[in-house]
């Protein structure tokens, strides 16, 4: 069982990034929550550029998406929705439609902002985007506010919010399991 | 609810939807204004009527929706529509059936996207007709309204001034020439 978690924020020191990094303690083994270091790799979309093969960043993308079972996206939010690399990673994913990478495989959406909204709309925004492009999105969100005291170690700081990263975990490996081929389910 | 079988007028036998001679559609309203319609290509639909307890029963493959864009039927196959992957069929199964001359009346179990809803279906049944290459042939027509979003397909878009894309009520039609196996 192979997750792929990609954060929306390219700062080097990112909220997002460490939120997934909570993420990865909570999976339960054998899965595995690999992160996706290429966003900032990804070009503008241009669909001059949409080509076979697709520009590099874009093609690198796509494959892991497409190794993966799921997708655990972080999203920050910029000006009340999604950052707009992450919406262009999207898009670029998005493509051939209907037969994309996104395609009916599990993405569950969180986010965690300094703010006291925990990028709740930025998380909306980008499941409304999801379900467009085709994906199976879990219908989930984890609002984490405050993010300067929102962490302690590798976890997150509130016991609650703690226990829904870890059962939006289990409901996203769930779905990943249902379409999971049988190699992979053999292998997990 | 009613589920009384009349039987007297129905033929009996086992009859089979022949796919090039019969039709699964459906149609909603689009953009305030319009009625759009759609088909389903890909369906097997038999009325069993050997015992005395006549049953309709068929089922469609929702790959096989047919409406003309290939986005758009790339949306309706998806997770936010009637996520195909996770229900490739769509299936009814009659509970009760009432002829009264030409006129049927049919209550069943629907099911679209994982969920089971009653319905009733109102419409016309008639033959048999013998079939010059051999065999006989019968004319069923049925008709129901049904609320996609009981079903979970709740997908819309508002529109700027006003209304939504797509209405809620749906109606589903079928005109089959069934053979008698």
């Amino acid at each position: 069982m192979r997750l792929l978690a990609i954060s929306g924020s390219l700062r080097r020191d990112s909220h997002n990034t460490r939120l997934l990094r909570a993420a990865a303690q909570l999976a339960p083994a054998p899965a595995e929550l690999e992160l996706f270091d290429g966003l900032k790799d990804v070009p503008p979309y241009d669909a001059d550029d949409d080509l076979d093969p697709a520009p590099e960043g874009a093609a690198r993308l796509r494959e892991a998406i497409a190794a993966a079972d799921g997708v655990l996206i972080a999203t920050p939010e910029y000006n009340s929705s999604l950052p707009g690399q992450l919406k262009n990673a999207l898009d670029w994913a998005s493509r051939p439609f209907p037969d994309n990478v996104l395609r009916n495989k599990p993405v569950a959406v969180i986010g965690v902002s300094t703010g006291m909204f925990g990028a709740v709309w930025a998380q909306a925004e980008a499941r409304k985007v999801l379900a467009s492009i085709g994906a199976r999105v879990i219908d989930v969100e984890l609002p984490v506010p405050g993010a300067e005291r929102a962490f302690r170690g590798d976890g997150l700081a509130d016991a609650d919010l703690h226990r829904r990263l870890a059962a939006i975990l289990d409901e996203l490996i769930a779905a990943a399991r249902l379409r999971a081929p049988e190699s992979h389910a053999l292998a997990a | 609810m009613a589920t009384a079988t009349q039987t007297s007028a129905l033929p009996t036998g086992i009859w089979k939807s022949d796919p090039v001679h019969s039709s699964v559609g459906f149609s909603v309203k689009h953009m305030v204004v319009a009625t759009f319609r759609g088909a389903f290509t890909d369906f097997a639909i038999t009325l069993a009527n050997e015992d005395g307890e006549p049953r309709i029963y068929g089922a469609v493959r929702v790959d096989s929706v047919d409406v003309r864009d290939e986005n758009l039927k790339g949306h309706l196959l998806s997770p936010e529509f009637f996520d195909a992957e996770r229900h490739p069929e769509i299936t009814f199964t009659s509970t009760g059936i009432r002829v009264d001359g030409d006129e049927l009346s049919v209550d069943g179990e629907l099911t679209i996207k994982g969920t089971t809803k009653s319905v009733e279906a109102r419409g016309t049944i008639v033959g048999p007709a013998e079939h010059p290459a051999g065999g006989e042939r019968i004319g069923v027509e049925l008709e129901t309204t049904v609320d996609r979003t009981e079903f979970g397909l709740d997908w819309n878009a508002e529109l700027p001034k006003g209304g939504v894309m797509v209405e809620n009520p749906v109606t589903l039609t079928v005109h089959l020439e069934l053979a008698k196996e």
